[in-house]
């Protein structure tokens, strides 16, 4: 454990090295790559296994005792995160590989792409706040290049955007880091968590709202999000996926933890804050989708209304209401990378994602319209599929703590999500065009066909969300586990300070 | 000494902040420059007094030294702004060459879509009010 655990973090990174010094052999930089993110994933898994066994680990790197040197911790939600992020990655990297044209000829796609992969696992991974900054830094970093990897007049337009919201929530990030370094002395999570309690309340709330608002622009939670609708859709599809996968749960990770870490509510009420931040993301999200045309917007949308559940479950304060929210992570990120994947799909053999543009696919690609109903469905929280396991768990420990009106809306929200995907589904698998596809190929009423590794790719990641709806039960129980284990907060501390 | 530099970087948050607010992208750039350097000043400011000896060579045995945490969080905290900076320069200048203007963009997309609320609305007061007349 003392060694795979820095690997994760330190593999993708050496690789991105390597692949970059590659930049003229193209096979090489995929062949690489793909080893390397599939190399992640099996270690994620022994993590993830050993931790369930074991409980939460720590590794001290540079071997400085944990207070004082940078700690790496893995428990049962870091891990879990861990190993679907991972699962995701491998797949996205085969989609792209898959991907005919567009950016797979661009030799710093591979390199962009490992680097964000160490960052991802280093924001799961890092035990103090100041490295929880430095991975944001690594994923942003990359993703601020990777999004505006085209150079044209919309991506730099949008680019512009998000670099500067992003640079400007880490900014607040480093502010609070370095306030709570003021007024405490250490920035090692699991030390805070005994010291932030010795401060006055005032300051601590202080410090607590200061760390929410830079993650919450992160995870864009309302209202805060207004930079991510504007910005995913322009991006290539394969970005867009893993962006809508891994960048925005790596901002609602760090929110939990810090909030059970660092900030656990007193007297374990409910936070109203919390609660109300989740119904108005769930809302306007869905609210917002429903106004557009095209499906990476609106799926774009939906990443907001869907981050509102996941802070619903934090704000219920609850061990079930955790558990749901960690679960609905697990879910959420295959599930709507599938739909972006999908789109992709739409968009290489159509060359659009609009929706009046678009329309009777189902004949004509009959694999495409089923891999989005599999994964539509799933997201709207339709029955069997895993989205209405993760959506019940939401709804019962909703009730059980009484906050009715949150659990109401996020049924609405969830009835509207479908509206969503019928309307999907309507554009472009149903009924006949508009106006005629801007693709050549596309035109006329024959078969389309999408490169087969795409498919095939998709088709694994859909094959995952299955997973999870199959394996629900013993999926349910770690991720009560790591609720557990969060509210208590004994275990990781121990992990890192020793008893 | 502590006072003078809260004080700065009150100073230097402030300025960012309201050249953040500006259209312009070369202001905004110069708005997020100043504030991150407001954010190294107070990660210095977080490690105590100043005018301590630092940790290696000039404190003697058994004598305070400075708290060198502060002075490697800033050390990295400039190293990652001064590498974003460049890079959002960079995205500046392409912007500029692209469209010959220092303006943040609306999203288009965005646009129409509030258009198609308009015309809803006018539609509802005036249902016989010429929609293509909002589209110019």
């Amino acid at each position: 454990m003392r060694v795979i655990i820095p690997l994760l973090v330190v593999l993708p990174l050496f690789a991105a090295g390597v692949s970059m010094a590659l930049w003229r052999r193209l096979l090489l930089q995929q062949v690489l790559g793909v080893l390397v993110v599939a190399t992640g994933l099996v270690l994620a898994v022994v993590v993830l296994v050993e931790v369930a066994e074991g409980g939460p680990v720590a590794v001290a790197i540079g071997g400085w005792p944990a207070p004082i040197g940078i700690t790496l911790v893995a428990d049962l939600l870091s891990a879990l995160l861990l190993t679907i992020s991972m699962a995701t990655v491998l797949a996205v990297l085969l989609y792209a590989i898959g991907q005919p044209r567009a950016d797979k000829r661009a030799f710093y796609f591979h390199p962009l792409y490992l680097v964000l992969t160490a960052g991802v696992a280093l924001s799961f991974l890092t035990g103090d706040l100041f490295n929880l900054f430095v991975a944001f830094e690594i994923v942003l970093t990359a993703s601020y290049v990777l999004i505006t990897m085209g150079g044209d007049r919309e991506q730099v337009r949008s680019g512009m955007t998000y670099v500067v919201i992003n640079l400007l929530a880490s900014t607040l990030l480093v502010t609070g880091v370095g306030l709570i370094y003021a007024a405490t002395g250490t920035v090692s999570m699991a030390d805070l968590a005994g010291r932030l309690g010795d401060i006055a309340p005032a300051v601590r709330n202080a410090l607590g709202l200061l760390l929410l608002v830079a993650f919450g622009t992160k995870a864009a939670i309302f209202p805060l999000f207004f930079w991510l609708p504007d910005s995913y859709p322009t991006a290539p599809v394969t970005v867009t996926a893993v962006f809508a996968a891994l960048l925005t749960k790596v901002g609602v990770y760090s929110i939990i933890r810090t909030q059970t870490l660092l900030f656990p509510g007193e007297g374990g009420g409910s936070s109203t804050l919390l609660l109300g931040v989740a119904a108005a993301t769930m809302v306007v999200g869905v609210l917002g989708a429903i106004a557009q045309d095209d499906m990476k917007r609106i799926l774009s949308f939906h990443i907001i209304s869907q981050i509102g559940y996941m802070i619903f479950g934090l704000g219920l304060s609850t061990i079930a209401g955790l558990a749901a929210a960690i679960l609905f992570i697990v879910h959420h990120i295959p599930v709507k990378t599938g739909l972006f994947l999908v789109t992709g799909m739409v968009e290489t053999t159509t060359g659009t994602a609009a929706l009046h543009s678009l329309g009777g696919l189902l004949r004509r690609t009959p694999v495409t319209a089923v891999l989005f109903l599999l994964v539509g469905l799933n997201l709207a929280g339709l029955p069997p599929f895993s989205g209405f396991i993760v959506k019940l768990a939401l709804v019962q420990a909703g009730m059980a703590v009484g906050a009715w009106t949150v659990t109401g809306i996020s049924l609405a929200v969830s009835a509207l999500t479908l509206f969503s995907m019928v309307k999907i589904w309507g554009g472009v698998f149903w009924g006949s065009p508009e106006e005629e596809p801007p693709l050549e190929s596309a035109r006329g009423d024959g078969p389309l066909r999408p490169p087969r590794l795409m498919t095939a790719a998709t088709a694994a990641l859909v094959g995952v969300t299955l997973l999870i709806a199959l394996g629900a039960r013993p999926l349910w129980d770690l991720a009560g586990r790591a609720a557990a284990d969060l509210v208590a907060r004994d275990a990781y501390v121990e992990a890192v300070l020793g008893s | 000494m502590i006072l003078t530099l809260a004080v700065v970087v009150g100073v230097l948050y402030g300025a960012g902040t309201y050249l953040l607010l500006q259209r312009t992208l070369t202001r905004i750039v110069i708005g997020l420059a100043l504030i991150s350097h407001g954010t190294n000043v107070l990660l210095l400011l977080s490690g105590g007094r100043a005018g301590v000896a630092p940790l290696i060579g000039l404190a003697e045995e058994g004598q305070a030294y400075a708290d060198p945490l502060p002075q490697a969080m800033a050390l990295t905290a400039i190293v990652i702004t001064f590498a974003l900076m460049a890079f959002l320069l960079t995205l500046g200048y392409r912007s500029w060459v692209l469209t010959h203007d220092d303006e943040v963009e609306d999203d288009i997309e965005d646009r129409r879509i509030a258009r198609l609320a308009e015309h809803a609305e006018r539609d509802a007061v005036d249902p016989s009010g010429d929609i293509e007349e909002g589209l110019g």
